[in-house]
């Protein structure tokens, strides 16, 4: 038996959708083997790592914390997708948002106006704009590649901030640990509600959510982002400009990503430290292909990639698991969707009996 | 025709195959002899592909029966049908660019065949048998066309082959290379080799096949001898009714000059573009104009610089103008706020983006015409907008919601000139606008042209289909090398003038012809 891919001529709105939960079962069931193999009881283990997090109230706000991170820098992220602009950069605009947002903080730590916390935000925001637009302006003047650039500028943007965290930004009351001083309480997202660390932040990713929907399904230049994105020559031929679609979607995306960065210092962590992120800018990429750049999807897919790292943290705690299995749950997780996406255009099927082909049927099909 | 199947080449019998959503192809059944050219004859869309594809083994049929020489055989994929000795060429060549004739050649045949160097002697040897002159040496990407479908030719021609399948061959050629491939197709089934030729050019399918089949909506509408049938027996054939296959249209003098073009000049940085040389031109309001060529000699560049697509300097700008104002240097969307319309060569990709509904589609070029504000798009008015498309261009569409790329060239060309019709332009640049188009788009298409015209548009068609250049326009010139003839009232000119044109034998001084007729040569 042979199992080949036929071409369906057009994509299947059904595989579009199951693709994405047929890549989780996957990803289960892998990872059920591998627990096995390590001697864990796979279902105990998928129990601490997927649904033990989830048992109280606590354990739900602490999924809300860690997807709302995620959940912007991944809205932003499918701006960009959507345009084909292989923006990897989010997790150095995000490092970025939080830096600058902390330069500010420290330095207005006394003020106790309202306008404290606006400022940090709008440096966050602004910050990781301009981080994501390094990356434009490197594209539309040079021509270099953005995925390229975009993850140097990651290792440029930690680097930063790690200089400045062990340098000029750090506590001088601290016993020289690589922590800034904490910042005011005027320049903190209030916490929403007493059992929990849901804060403000959740209004942004709100807000940012119904943004990036009206962009993306409502608007003139979602429109335009999109075409870019499917066809550069039709976006040619009716002049929609292709530099400015380029800077827009890098400034949205880094925007968002610096004010999910920002979002975390000036929300559940309260001052800058070294890991500000355990990868969220990294994770949104799978993220936003989860959600199939859609950004309801993405809300889904962004929590269930929170519970990923909830669920490692537990396992880890509770199982002496390697705090790796959010890494590796996360990898498998891309390349099942990436596998599965296959049959959105594609449609399996078996053939009957094996036999040789030619090197000349080969050449000749590929080309067909 | 009362033939014993044992003496047949190829039979098909009651051959169907059904895709999701169609009947493809419909008890269909196909004789052919040894040593005939046949044509198959129909629509886009008529199901002519996949018949094919069945032969060659591309695709396995739902039902019926292949019988090759006498014998039922099950086609289960290329490589089989190429031991039985059959042979395809694509209408998109397989070859790779960057390796030379003989290494394409000598991978498609495999290993047993032989290095490149060990063929190169016998693809000399075929290609001069069959009067197609090809060099083994020449890397691929250096070929023209015409070069390159005589590599696909030969590469059939090294095995031993019995039937030849042909996919639209003629569509990228010139006249005169067309008429080169038919000598070499005629000594070919001299030989005894069997040809199916896929064509909708009704002409020559006439001068060059024996027999025909004709395809309508996946079913055989009919078997008949080309060479007795007139053009309107074959178009009914074709399509059922054959309302306006034949019609000619008035010729008109037009207005006022919308569109000028003074001595545009621009160099091509690709060596492998053309540059533009002095281009002069004017259509006036109310008129068809139609620039000939053969591909490759600066339509494309011509049709960038009018649409907006390359820019000039501003200083440059006067070097196009409509009604008088200069727009070299403005961008596309700006030009269409003055009144143009444009009609890319590529439906897919360039005219039309393939993944994206007919409505958003509809929206990518008339979204200055009151479909979007403050931003949003007025999604109401967009599908509206692209059904009155659909129903006053009798496009062929489950409606406006499906994706571009699933509809037919003939439809989806219908439709992307209705959706610049709809746009009221004073300007309409077409480039191309039959190509791949079966008869029936085609005459819808030119008569929606002819209304546009009449209606008072100025009208600029490019294309390298000579008959409908004739049948549509009202002053014709030729681009040769990037340089634009002197334009002429059609109905002043001939088939023959024109493709001397396109051949670059015109300039500042008449035509050789002309002076020789106006000073004859004084006799030695």
């Amino acid at each position: 038996m042979l199992l080949s891919l036929e071409p369906r001529g057009q994509q299947s709105r059904a595989m579009l959708w199951l693709s994405p939960v047929l890549a989780a079962v996957l990803t289960l069931i892998s990872g059920s083997l591998l627990f096995l193999a390590l001697g864990h009881d796979p279902l105990e283990t998928l129990h601490t790592l997927l649904i033990a997090p989830l048992s109280d109230w606590y354990g739900v706000s602490e999924l809300l914390v860690k997807a709302l991170p995620i959940l912007l820098c991944a809205l932003g992220l499918a701006v960009a997708y959507q345009a084909r602009i292989w923006n990897i950069g989010a997790e150095g605009q995000l490092l970025i948002g939080a830096l600058a947002g902390s330069a500010v903080a420290v330095n207005i730590i006394d003020w106790e106006s309202q306008w404290a916390l606006a400022l940090v935000i709008i440096s966050g925001i602004v910050a990781g704009a301009a981080w994501g637009g390094l990356t434009a302006w490197l594209r539309t003047q040079f021509n270099a590649n953005e995925i390229l650039t975009s993850i140097m500028l990651n290792y440029i943007a930690l680097n930063l901030l790690l200089f400045f965290v062990h340098g000029a930004l750090k506590d001088p009351a601290g016993y020289n640990f690589p922590e800034s001083a904490m910042f005011g309480d005027a320049s903190r997202l209030p916490v929403l509600s007493e059992d929990g660390r849901v804060h403000a932040g959740l209004y942004f990713a709100l807000l940012a959510l119904v943004a990036v929907w009206v962009l993306l399904h409502k608007s003139f230049l979602g429109f335009q982002v999109k075409v870019l994105g499917l066809d550069r020559r039709a976006a040619g031929f009716v002049g929609f400009r292709e530099k400015r679609l380029v800077w827009f979607a890098l400034l949205v995306s880094g925007g968002l990503a610096g004010l999910a960065g920002v979002g975390e210092v000036a929300g559940p962590i309260g001052q800058l430290v070294p890991q500000v992120s355990p990868g969220y800018g990294y994770a949104a990429i799978t993220v936003a292909f989860l959600g199939r750049l859609n950004p309801i999807g993405i809300v889904f897919s962004s929590l269930l990639m929170a519970l990923l790292y909830l669920g490692g943290e537990n396992a880890q705690m509770n199982m002496n698991l390697p705090q790796a299995i959010t890494q590796l749950f996360q990898g498998m997780m891309l390349f099942f969707l990436l596998a599965c996406d296959v049959l959105i255009m594609y449609r399996p099927r078996l053939k009957a009996g094996l036999f040789k082909r030619s090197s000349a049927a080969v050449s000749n099909e590929a080309a067909v | 025709m009362s033939v014993s199947p044992e003496s047949l080449r190829l039979q098909m019998r009651g051959i169907s195959k059904r895709y999701p959503g169609c009947l493809a192809n419909d008890r269909i059944d196909l004789n052919i002899q040894p040593g005939e050219i046949h044509a198959l004859l129909g629509e886009n869309g008529a199901g002519k592909s996949t018949l094919m594809k069945i032969i060659y083994g591309v695709t396995q049929p739902d039902s019926g029966e292949i019988v090759w020489r006498g014998k039922p055989v099950k086609m289960r994929d290329p490589a089989m049908a190429r031991s039985l000795g059959i042979g395809m060429v694509f209408q998109h060549f397989s070859l790779f660019e960057t390796l030379t004739v003989a290494e394409n050649i000598a991978l498609a045949m495999g290993r047993a065949a032989g290095t490149p160097k060990q063929l190169e002697g016998r693809i000399r040897e075929v290609s001069q048998r069959y009067g197609m002159a090809l060099e083994p040496e020449r890397l691929v990407h250096s070929l023209s066309i015409g070069e390159r479908q005589r590599v696909e030719i030969v590469r059939c021609l090294m095995q031993d082959i019995e039937l030849l399948i042909l996919d639209e061959p003629t569509s990228v050629l010139t006249p005169q290379e067309a008429d080169e491939l038919f000598a070499t197709l005629r000594r070919l089934a001299a030989e005894g080799c069997s040809i199916l030729f896929i064509s909708h050019k009704l002409g020559e399918v006439r001068a060059l096949c024996h027999g025909a089949t004709v395809l309508r909506g996946g079913k055989v509408s009919g078997h008949c001898v080309p060479r007795d049938c007139s053009d309107l027996e074959l178009a009914r054939l074709m399509v059922g009714d054959a309302e306006g296959l034949e019609s000619t249209y008035a010729k008109v003098q037009g207005g006022e000059h919308f569109l000028q073009v003074n001595e545009l000049s621009w160099e091509n940085a690709d060596p492998f573009g053309t540059s533009l040389r002095a281009i002069n031109l004017e259509v006036r309001s109310g008129e068809i104009v139609g620039i000939a060529g053969v591909a490759g000699n600066g339509q494309d560049e011509l049709l960038a610089m009018l649409s907006g697509e390359q820019l000039l300097h501003k200083r440059d700008a006067a070097s196009i103008r409509f009604a008088g104002e200069p727009v070299a240097n403005l961008r596309p969307d700006a030009r269409r706020k003055l009144g143009l319309a444009f009609v890319p060569a590529e439906r897919l990709g360039h005219g039309a983006v393939p993944d994206m509904s007919l409505s958003d589609n509809a929206l990518l070029t008339a979204f200055q015409q009151g479909l979007v504000s403050n931003g949003l798009i007025k999604r109401n008015k967009v599908v509206a907008f692209a059904e009155e498309i659909i129903r006053r261009f009798a496009v062929k569409t489950p409606d406006a919601e499906t994706p571009a790329g699933s509809l037919s060239g003939g439809n989806l060309q219908k439709f992307i000139l209705g959706r610049e019709i709809m746009q009221k332009p004073k300007l309409l640049v077409a480039a191309h606008p039959t190509w791949g188009v079966d008869v029936g788009a085609a005459a819808a298409i030119h008569r929606a042209l002819i209304a546009l015209r009449d209606a008072g548009a100025a009208i600029l068609v490019i294309s390298e289909d000579l008959d409908e250049l004739f049948q549509i326009c009202d002053r014709i010139g030729a681009l040769s090398s990037g340089k634009l003839s002197a334009l002429t009232d059609t109905p002043s000119t001939c088939q023959v003038e024109v493709g001397r044109w396109m051949a670059g034998e015109f300039g500042a001084n008449p035509s050789p012809i002309d002076q020789a007729a106006a000073n004859p040569a004084p006799l030695s």
